[in-house]
Parts: C-alpha cells; sequence; structure tokens
C-alpha cells in the first residue's frame, strides 16, 4: 500500500515522540520500530528521519545523548524531555479527535 | 547514487567499508549536511547493511540497499537544509571546524587562531617599537621618513611567516624566504637617500609590490614556478585587497565613532587615535585580512571577480567614450604633470580587471560575448594609452629624466606590452585559433616582470638617480 506523502510527513513527529516515550532510541531503531509497528506498510526515506529529529531536538523536545553501538563507535541516541512528553500528549489530543471523527463515519459498521 | 559507487574500471565487488568510505566522501560536499550528521548518516548505513548481511545477502548488495533507502542525497540535503537553513549562508566559523576531520592546519582551529593573534600583535607592536628610539609620529606632521621607507617591512615579513607557518614550507624554502626581507632591509636602510628624495618614496612603494611578491613564494610553498599556484596567489591578492578596503572602512568607523563620544564628555582621543589605533590596526589588518581571505577560500563566492563583472561594462563604456569626445572635439591630451601617473592608473585598473576576469573563467568554456567585451576594453585602453604616450613622448625632453618619469613611463610600458599581447591573445581565443589557457599562462608568467621592475627601482633608482 503507498501511504500518500502529506499523511507520513503529518504522521511522523507523532510516531517518533511515542517511540522515543517508550525510552530513549537512535535513528536505526526507530526506522526499524516504524515498520514493525506498521506491519511493514509506512516507509520512510531512511535519511529523511534525521532533519525531522534535529527540529524536534532545537524544538527542545528531545535531547541527544551520546552513546556506544555494539561496535563501539559512537552513535548519537535520542531522549524525549519534559516538554517532548507535553507535547506527545498534545498530539494524542489531536489525533484522538481525528481519528474518533473517521471512526463515526469511514469505518461506521453497516 | 549507485553508479558512484560500483567501481566501474573493473566492474569487480567493493567491499562495505570502500563503499562507506565513497559515499562517506559525496556526503562531505554537501554544505547542509555536517561531519556530525554525516557520523549519524554513516551509523545507519552500517545497521542497515549488518541487518540485510545478516538476512543473507553479499556485502556490496547489503550495501546498495542501504543506500537506496537511505535516500538520494539530493533529497537528503535539500532536507537538511530545510531544517537547518543557516548552513547554507556558510558562515565563517571562528571555533574548530566542525566539518573538518582532515583539517590539520584548518582554518579556525585554535591553534591558528592564537598564530594570528600572536602575529597580528607583533605587526602592531613592531610599527610602535621605533618610538622608543626617537622616531615619534605626530600627529600635525609628516610621518618621519624612517617608517615612510620601513612601511612594508614592518608587517609583510610576518605575513610570510604567517604562510610560511601555514604551508609547513621546509628549511631551505624559510631561507629562500627570509633572503629577499633581509637584503630589503638592509639595502634601504644603509641608502643616503637626499632629505624629500623622490627616489626614496618610489622605493618605499616598490618595496612593497616586491616583498608582496616575496610573499607569494611562501604562500606558494615554495612552488612558485609552476602556473596554479600563481594564479591562486592572484586570487588570493584580490580577495585580500578587498578584505582589506572593509575592514579599512570599519576601522573608519570605529575611529569616528570613538572621537565623537570622547569629545562629547570633553576628553580630546585624536591623537592617541592617530598615532596608535591608525598605525596599529593599519598593519594588524594585513595580517587578519589575509587570515580572512584563507579562511573562507571555499565558504563564499570570491569578490573580486564579481566586481569584474560589474566594472568591465562601465570601464569599456568610459574608454568609449573617452575615445568618442576626443574624436568629437578634436582635442589632444593636455600633458601636465600627473598625466602619465593618470594614465598608469588606468591600465594598472584595465590590466586588473582582465586578470581577474581570467583567474575565475572556466578555461574549457568556449569564448562567450564577455569575453569579445574584455577585448574591445583592452583595446580601448590600449588606444587611449597609445594617444598619451605620444602627447607625452612629443614632449618629454621638455620634463627632463626625472626618477618619478621613468617610473611612471616603465610602468606604462610594462603594462602595454602585457595588454597589447594579451589583446592578442584575446583575439586568437576568440577565432578559436587558440586555448584560452594560453592566456591564463600568459598573465602568470608575466608576474616576474613586475617583480623585477620593483626590484629595480628600489635598488637602482636611487644610485642611478643619485639617491634624490
Amino acid at each position: 500500500m503507498n501511504i500518500g506523502k502529506d499523511l507520513v510527513a503529518a504522521s511522523a513527529t507523532p510516531l517518533i515522540l511515542s517511540i522515543l516515550s517508550e525510552g530513549e532510541s537512535y535513528g536505526y531503531a526507530i526506522i526499524k520500530r516504524v515498520a514493525e509497528l506498521s506491519g511493514g506498510e509506512l516507509q520512510w526515506t531512511d535519511g529523511m528521519l534525521y532533519p525531522v529529529l534535529h527540529r524536534l531536538e532545537r524544538n527542545g523536545f528531545v535531547k541527544t545523548v551520546w552513546g556506544k553501538s555494539e561496535s563501539a563507535r559512537q552513535r548519537k541516541y535520542y531522549r524525549l524531555t519534559d516538554s517532548g512528553a507535553e507535547e506527545l500528549a498534545r498530539h494524542r489530543r489531536q489525533w484522538q479527535v481525528v481519528g474518533n471523527a473517521l471512526r463515526r463515519t469511514m469505518f461506521k459498521s453497516k | 547514487m549507485s553508479q558512484e559507487i560500483e567501481n566501474p574500471k573493473e566492474g569487480t565487488r567493493i567491499s562495505l567499508e570502500e563503499g562507506i568510505a565513497e559515499w562517506r566522501s559525496y556526503v562531505r560536499r554537501r554544505q547542509a549536511i555536517h561531519g556530525v550528521d554525516a557520523d549519524e548518516l554513516e551509523d545507519h548505513l552500517r545497521s542497515q547493511a549488518t541487518t540485510l548481511v545478516e538476512a543473507g545477502l553479499a556485502e556490496d548488495e547489503a550495501f546498495l540497499i542501504a543506500v537506496k533507502r537511505i535516500g538520494t542525497l539530493d533529497e537528503l540535503s535539500r532536507e537538511y537544509a530545510r531544517e537547518h537553513s543557516e548552513r547554507l549562508w556558510k558562515r565563517l566559523v571562528l571555533g574548530p571546524d566542525d566539518r573538518g576531520d582532515d583539517a590539520g592546519k584548518g582554518a579556525g582551529t585554535l591553534k591558528e587562531v592564537l598564530v594570528v593573534v600572536a602575529l597580528t600583535l607583533a605587526a602592531a607592536v613592531a610599527i610602535k617599537v621605533p618610538e622608543l628610539f626617537g622616531a615619534r609620529m605626530q600627529m600635525d606632521q609628516d610621518l618621519p621618513m624612517f617608517y615612510v621607507r620601513n612601511m612594508s617591512l614592518f608587517v609583510l615579513p610576518l605575513l610570510a611567516i604567517f604562510f610560511a607557518w601555514k604551508r609547513s614550507l621546509a628549511p631551505a624554502g624559510r631561507l629562500w624566504l627570509a633572503a629577499p626581507f633581509v637584503v630589503a632591509a638592509v639595502s634601504i636602510n644603509l641608502m643616503p637617500f637626499a632629505p624629500r628624495a623622490h627616489t626614496e618614496i618610489l622605493a618605499a612603494m616598490h618595496l612593497f609590490i616586491a616583498l608582496w611578491l616575496a610573499v607569494g613564494y611562501a604562500y606558494a610553498a615554495g612552488r612558485w614556478r609552476d602556473h596554479d599556484p600563481r594564479m591562486n596567489y592572484v586570487r588570493f591578492s584580490g580577495e585580500w585587497f578587498i578584505y582589506y578596503a572593509l575592514i579599512a572602512l570599519g576601522g573608519g568607523v570605529l575611529m569616528g565613532l570613538t572621537a565623537f563620544i570622547f569629545n562629547a564628555i570633553g576628553l580630546k582621543p585624536e591623537r592617541l587615535l592617530v598615532t596608535w589605533m591608525l598605525p596599529c590596526g593599519a598593519v594588524g589588518a594585513v595580517i587578519i585580512a589575509a587570515w580572512l581571505v584563507e579562511a573562507k577560500q571555499s565558504v563564499i563566492e570570491n569578490m573580486a571577480p564579481v566586481l569584474t563583472l560589474i566594472f568591465t561594462p562601465l570601464f569599456t563604456l568610459l574608454l568609449l567614450a573617452f575615445l568618442g569626445a576626443m574624436a568629437w572635439t578634436r582635442s589632444g591630451i593636455a600633458v601636465g604633470r600627473e598625466v602619465l601617473i593618470g594614465f598608469d592608473l588606468l591600465l594598472v585598473v584595465v590590466a586588473g580587471l582582465v586578470l581577474y576576469a581570467i583567474s575565475a573563467r572556466d578555461p574549457q568554456k568556449a569564448p562567450g560575448p564577455f569575453d569579445a567585451l574584455q577585448l574591445l576594453l583592452v583595446v580601448c585602453a590600449l588606444l587611449v594609452d597609445a594617444i598619451a604616450l605620444w602627447a607625452i613622448a612629443a614632449r618629454i625632453s621638455e620634463f627632463g629624466f626625472s626618477p618619478n618619469k621613468v617610473a611612471a613611463l616603465g610602468e606604462n610600458l610594462i603594462l602595454l606590452v602585457n595588454l597589447g599581447w594579451s589583446a592578442v591573445l584575446y583575439a586568437r581565443f576568440l577565432t578559436g585559433r587558440a586555448a584560452f589557457a594560453k592566456l591564463e599562462r600568459w598573465q602568470t608568467a608575466y608576474i616576474p616582470v613586475y617583480a623585477i621592475w620593483a626590484c629595480a627601482v628600489v635598488l637602482i633608482f636611487p644610485p642611478l638617480f643619485g639617491f634624490k
């Protein structure tokens, strides 16, 4: 299934914030988690994740922590901040509204 | 992307490490993606490739898929640029350069900043040291001749040291570099100049040109015979001049404001400004400007060629109008004292326009309208100068051969030869009979002529004209 560009872009921030609310993570792991959560349906161009992460960092929603990878290379981990958690809560309320509305029409059981 | 990665020559499979190294080198060329970002992307690429290899793919296949998934560099760098728009402004970074992991003595390393600051301070101190021995700068008097004579010796040796350090010049090269400065310092200070001697001022001016070219030896790391380092030094000189002018403008504003606010509280800082801030700033700015040019080399578009582009048409128009007006009014050039120097300046400007237009031009490109315009400019300048020389030659016996006139005449001839042959080469290039590189090489091959002439004015003119 091909998910439209706008929807992918709109869902990226809440998805990343939610994944990070499960614990700190790094780029590749986030991508894998997204694929896992969507059953492989939600495909990002991998590199595009990073500018989004950097924007979240600039807005103070996540912060970076340097750690080591399995092969002992430097790796940048991202961790949700308190204001990131608030942002996630805002997203949750918004998506709830959208989801409820869709459920009542699009997904209405006949 | 993938065709860049595959080894086209042998068609063999490449290892993961080779692939990543090559991919990284492409990433590093993108302005919007910094070193840390490249690390992050590389980590991603490795993780992805490792997963794929574990799933049973060959290394090179895994690598190609991982690269494809990460996205094309164009897309990536567009996204990074959107998020980090300030990066496209390519600012000068004064801290450690976060894009350079290969910059050993790169601009902006702390060590380099320290060296530059030390040299700048040394220049500022050097210009004030003669005060201790009685050569005082006074506000309302002419500069003591000691300063005039040694003007270039206060700062250019320090500039040479900067480049010798920066280019890691070999010890033998350092000796060669020191030689002209020692010769210059000894000879110009031992010559028995008469008071208010013209030859002394001429020598001081030409010493600057000669020693500036000597600094080029350090700039080129000793490879002064080659075409490319020479051309780079030409580019450097143009940019340096523009930076120096900008710093001087800023310095003027600073001095004006200092005078203004201290006057407002009844203090008179003028003496301090003129005898300390002006000379120290003027020599210090030489080093700072050079360092800035070095630091931003790859960062900002060079200014000199841009100015050339603006002023070439304007100067061509001016010369055409001048020739037209002369033909219309049938008036000749009134030969006064300053005429020769004025026409020298005209030739210097035209030669500069030609030189910087050449320095910025892609030699592979086919002749275009701008090249024709350059030729027109040169031909006009030659015509105007020929008329001026004709007028002067007719009355040269009246003038006699004073040092100033011989110097001006010599310079005129040197530039005339340069521009004349440039015009021929331009014409050949435009008609497709010669490569543009010929024109470039002519310009750089001609540089020693300037050096030799400058040395002659410094060393031979004073005794020739009895040190008057």
